[in-house]
């Protein structure tokens, strides 16, 4: 809403600098976002008064008109008609800048003879001014415009911009922040004329009015104007709705803008002598019925809307645009002028389903109150007449079926002290709301009658009135405490705290954290997901997506970090990326929620670091990747198996599956090249994914220390070779159960000669310890026999020499 | 007394020390002192055979034989000291580094910096008794909409405009993405009894055209306390304690009246602007004052809608953005970097 300050101070005294009002009206709720100024440059141009205009000696159509510019007088040559003594106007000394009439060029105003009279200067017109294309005539400024004073002073204006919250309907008017501006700095509003002479056959017997369907109309209030007279406005006018945003059209619908703005009501002129039968019906459309809008479009209307009909179509969709037949044009004498109120609810799911929002619909869909219709359509009547001259027919037309009783609201003492936190003494109350326009009776010892007045729709319940106070008052000069009171009992978070932990873990490994979108789409998807895969979990759709790349969402996060993988590995070179990501998948479940899986994903490529930092020769391979894995689940304190995974996106051979006793937590892998490829990412990949929630139950507890022996345990190496197929894993987990044995660690895989082909070296570095005793070499002796002989049974491993 | 092994002893002192002057590394001293303190040393010889000697003999040449032991002792160490200051000096004018070369390199990880700035935020608040609860980012409309006062066709509707599902009931479309996270408000509610102190933080997703301040996924934090005897001035006092963990102790606050439909009175929390110290910059589009974040009393009826005694209880609730908190902190000007996750952003923090 902009509210230039020249207009709103037809309502209001302005007592504060723009800044400081600014400041004050976003304080109490309207946000003022901008302070714009109308004004421009107009240099060398300033007020002036016509003293004299007599003909010009060498031309019929050419004046000389001589101006003062307080005190001093030039003359010069003029062509506009409407040049007379005693006008005020815009004068441009030599050296202004001005848009050229003819060319609508800028040009810089120079001496010249015309038709053999030097002219030093000149008479604007708007066109000249860069107000508007007018160029008939000279720009006549009002009576009392100061002369001598530069132009860009007088005309110009201070515009403030304000966001206005959809509780508040009524301060979409000048009037209506008139009565904010009054109560915040003390001042009184005046209120608009709404005033004019009648004449004629009353209007109420030249047209019949009624509403159908009362449960969308609840009041609508219409006057005839006839003689009217259609041509542009005033310039004044004109101004003022071009700084409030809006264009000049004509006089009559500029009016009806003007006072929408002024007042806050919407309006419509209709051309009387187009609306058939001289009956308005407010009702419901007909089965297929249409209607061609003021823009100019056919518009299909669907039913429930609320149409203004006369008595065979209709000429108006209610609150949101009028039709095009019965449209205020060049040749309309008469005007039938309508100001309604229409259900907000029906009004906005009209406006909504004809994608059709204007100044009208966008205030009546917030709740106008009907009170307003009649100060609207007297302010718009009364404008015409001004600026269209013509004559109003007796009496407003009033169909008003949905007359509502004064809101009056029982407020407690205490209700204001519990949500403000403070007793405010009853002086401060009454002045508070007084100021803007509530009525407040104090009923001792500790209720308020709040009376509301009519257009604050928005106030309905006691908290209502406690902003109203907080707000006028100032919510900084309300009290600050701390919470007091019982801290509520806690309920565990764990999925919460194993994610965070997860985060830090990783991030502890070297492991950057990123966050992608939940959105995507069904390729990216599809590069990822077997088909099979995808039709198990088919990702739920957004309806009003804002792109293909976002319109679905996302059943695994794989596809968002190779993405991002791709989109880093251009300016990483080859160093090394290690990415990733907690967050949720969308499982759909039929007719409920989707099933909010979380999963982490990482993925790794490039080359380890060397003593630099840079890129070493050595790309990095599974195990780096699994690095992360591994220590991620140590710190989690699990113990997880690994076997061979069959996964559409990772390389058969190179993608093992993480178990927990048994149970599936996730995969760990290198992406297929296929995969990477349709990624365009041409290096190796590793990739791994958890199922966080599988991943639960195994964490949380805390872990148990581990008695150190007071003996010191003795290290001895085993060496053995067996068959490719039998796991590390199988041959630690043989040594590791002796019962002397504290640990056994893997140090050395070898494959090549001397060791037969089909088998590896596997070699272990085994600490032997006892609780007991300190042990013997015999006695270690004795136990590595006996693994050995354990290996040799269990996976045919024999002793390496 | 002139007695040959008096003698002997002053040779050995003799020859020791000018061999251990004559030692300059540690395998030299150790020869050193396997000859001279050694169990086969002459000195331990003698010492060892003071107990054969006359009675006469025993007494001068025991206390000459370990005084000289001694003596060599301490010889040794002194030697063994400075030679070890010798390799240190040596060391220092030999050995000298170029000590602005980097360190070896560890990996370093990061949290995203919205994981960071989350966790500050929740930091603050579970410091002031209050509990993270997480809900779910697809939501029916009712506690998106409905539940916190925005019913169907409400104008409120145009200040959060939404992504809906693609799953239609009776014509209407019931699931959405959150726009917001005040829907947690409701079901945090609807299971638990008053007193109510929980925060809950989450992607929110809105219908939006990205710019430099605008982006379609976003990062709340929603706030909620229930109970009785809470108002404005809690309300204040909370959101106050927050600003100053997160932005300084010395932060100032502003509350300014705003509206949304499931609080009452509404409010908009924001903090002096401290990159311009209030002067007036780009940031804080030249008012001095950075927003924060939207808050107010929950409207009675919210209460009243989940069984809660509204009269007796009241409550206030908060919502802030992540992202726009971080951008705060680390003077980011563009939140579409958070979601482009390009690595020379992210390395930053």
């Amino acid at each position: 809403m902009k509210v230039p300050l020249k207009w709103l101070h037809d309502y209001v005294d302005i007592t504060l600098p723009p800044r400081d009002l600014a400041h004050r009206l976003t304080m109490a709720g309207s946000e003022v976002s901008e302070i714009l100024s109308t004004s421009r440059e107009w240099d060398k141009i300033s007020v002036a008064q016509v003293v004299d205009v007599s003909p010009h000696p060498n031309a019929d159509r050419l004046h000389l008109a001589t101006v003062d510019l307080d005190g001093e007088r030039i003359t010069v040559v003029c062509g506009a008609p409407n040049v007379a003594p005693g006008q005020k106007v815009a004068f441009a000394r030599l050296g202004a800048e001005l848009i050229d009439g003819h060319s609508g060029q800028p040009t810089i105003l120079k001496a010249a003879r015309i038709r053999g009279v030097e002219s030093a200067g000149m008479i604007c017109s708007e066109k000249e001014l860069g107000l508007s294309d007018y160029h008939e005539g000279i720009l006549v400024l009002p009576e009392d415009a100061p002369m001598g004073t530069p132009l860009g002073d007088y005309l110009g204006d201070t515009v403030l911009d304000l966001d206005i919250t959809p509780n508040r309907p009524d301060c979409l008017s000048m009037l209506g922040i008139a009565r904010e501006v009054a109560a915040l700095t003390g001042q009184t509003v005046r209120e608009p004329p709404l005033d004019y002479a009648e004449e004629g056959r009353p209007a109420k017997e030249r047209v019949k009015i009624e509403i159908a369907d009362r449960d969308l109309c609840p009041r609508y209030c219409a006057t005839l104007i006839d003689g009217v007279r259609i041509g542009p406005s005033p310039p004044w006018l004109q101004e003022r709705l071009l700084a409030a945003g809006l264009r000049p059209i004509s006089n009559v619908v500029d009016a009806t803008n003007y006072a929408m703005l002024d007042v806050g009501q919407p309006l419509h002129a209709f051309d009387f002598s187009r609306i058939g039968g001289r009956k308005i019906i407010v009702r419901r459309t007909r089965p297929g019925e249409t209607i061609t809008t003021l823009d100019g479009s056919v518009r299909p209307l669907a039913p429930d809307m609320l149409v203004i009909a006369d008595a065979e179509e209709a000429v108006a969709v209610g609150g949101v645009m009028g039709g095009a037949a019965s449209e205020v044009s060049e040749g309309t004498t008469t005007i039938l002028l309508e100001a309604a109120n229409f259900n907000p609810t029906s009004l906005r799911r009209t406006s909504a389903a004809l994608k059709l929002r204007t100044d009208a619909s966008l205030r009546f869909d917030k709740g106008l109150s009907p009170e307003l219709a009649m100060v609207g359509v007297r302010r718009a009547t009364r404008l015409i007449l001004e600026l269209a001259g013509g004559r109003a027919a007796p009496g407003v037309i009033d169909v008003y079926p949905g007359k509502q009783r004064v809101t009056r609201i029982t407020v407690t003492q205490e209700r204001l002290r519990k949500v403000l936190g403070v007793r405010l003494p009853v002086s401060q109350v009454r002045h508070a709301l007084v100021s803007l326009g509530f009525g407040c009776r104090w009923l001792p010892p500790d209720r308020y009658v709040v009376r509301v007045p009519y257009w604050r729709t928005d106030i309905r319940i006691p908290d209502d009135v406690a902003e109203e106070l907080a707000r006028i008052i100032g919510y900084d000069e309300l009290p600050t405490t701390t919470l007091a009171g019982v801290i509520p009992a806690a309920t565990p978070q764990p999925a919460r705290q194993l994610r965070e932990r997860v985060r830090d873990i990783l991030a502890t490994a070297g492991m950057q954290e990123v966050i992608t979108y939940s959105l995507t789409d069904t390729e990216s998807l599809a590069k990822v997901l077997s088909p099979d895969e995808l039709a198990a979990h088919p990702p739920l759709r957004v309806a009003n997506p804002m792109s293909r790349q976002q319109e679905y969402l996302r059943t695994t996060l794989r596809a968002s970090l190779l993405e991002t993988l791709a989109a880093n590995l251009h300016h990483r070179q080859a160093r090394m990326v290690a990415l990733f990501e907690t967050a949720r998948t969308y499982l759909p479940r039929p007719d409920d929620l989707p099933l909010e899986a979380e999963r982490l994903v990482g993925v790794v490529s490039g080359a380890r670091p060397d003593r630099w930092g840079h890129p070493s020769e050595a790309p990095i391979d599974l195990f780096d990747a699994k690095a992360y894995m591994d220590f991620l689940l140590e710190r989690l304190s699990l113990a997880p198996t690994y076997e061979e995974a069959d996964d559409f996106a990772l390389l058969p051979g190179r993608s093992a599956e993480v178990r927990q006793n048994g149970q599936r937590l996730g995969v760990l892998g290198q992406v297929h090249p296929r995969v990477a490829a349709a990624f365009d990412i041409q290096q190796d990949v590793f990739l791994f994914e958890l199922d966080l929630e599988a991943l639960l139950p195994h964490t949380g507890k805390p872990r148990r220390h581990q008695p150190l022996s007071r003996f010191p345990a003795v290290e001895e190496d085993i060496a053995v070779v067996v068959d490719d197929g039998v796991t590390a894993t199988q041959v630690g987990a043989i040594i590791e159960s002796s019962s002397l044995v504290q640990r056994a660690t893997l140090f050395d895989v070898y494959t090549g000669p001397p060791v037969p082909s089909g088998k590896k070296s596997l070699a272990f570095s085994v600490a032997y310890q006892s609780f007991e005793h300190t042990l013997t070499d015999a006695e270690v002796q004795r136990e590595r026999r006996r693994i050995l002989e354990r290996l040799s049974r269990q996976v045919g491993a024999e002793l390496r020499g | 007394m002139d007695l040959p092994l008096l003698q002997e002893l002053d040779d050995i002192q003799a020859k020791a020390n000018a061999d251990l002057a004559a030692a300059d590394d540690e395998a030299a001293l150790e020869s050193w002192r396997v000859a001279h303190l050694g169990r086969r040393s002459r000195l331990n010889l003698i010492l060892r055979g003071l107990a054969s000697l006359p009675l006469d003999e025993r007494r001068p040449v025991g206390a000459a034989a370990n005084r000289l032991h001694q003596q060599l002792e301490e010889a040794l160490t002194q030697r063994e000291v400075a030679l070890h200051e010798e390799a240190v000096t040596t060391t220092i004018e030999t050995g000298r580094l170029d000590v602005t070369l980097p360190g070896r390199p560890i990996a370093v990880g990061r949290l995203h910096p919205v994981t960071q700035t989350m966790r500050d935020i929740l930091g603050a608040f579970e410091a002031m008794g209050f509990q993270v609860v997480e809900g779910p980012e697809v939501e029916w409309d009712y506690y998106n909409f409905e539940a916190v006062r925005i019913p169907k066709d409400h104008p409120a509707r145009d200040m959060w405009d939404t992504l809906w599902v693609d799953y239609r009931k009776d014509g209407e479309y019931p699931m959405l993405l959150r726009t917001h996270t005040s829907p947690m408000q409701i079901r945090v509610m609807e299971q638990s009894q008053p007193p109510v102190r929980i925060v809950s933080p989450g992607k929110c997703y809105r219908h939006e055209a990205t710019d430099p301040t605008h982006e379609w996924m976003l990062t709340q934090v929603e706030g909620l306390a229930v109970d009785e005897g809470i108002s404005m001035a809690s309300l204040k006092g909370t959101l106050f304690e927050f600003a100053k963990r997160i932005f300084g102790p010395e932060r100032r606050v502003r509350f300014r009246c705003d509206y949304f439909p499931f609080v009452e009175p509404g409010a908009e929390m924001s903090i002096d602007c401290f990159l311009c110290g209030g002067q007036g910059c780009r940031s804080c589009a030249n008012t001095g004052w950075l927003e924060i974040l939207g808050c107010g009393m929950v409207h009675p009826e919210v209460l009243a809608k989940v069984g809660y005694d509204a009269e007796r209880y009241t409550g206030f609730a908060f919502g802030l953005g992540v992202e726009r908190i971080a951008m705060l902190r680390h003077a980011i000007d563009d939140i579409r970097l958070f979601y482009a996750n390009d690595l020379r952003f992210l390395e930053q923090f």
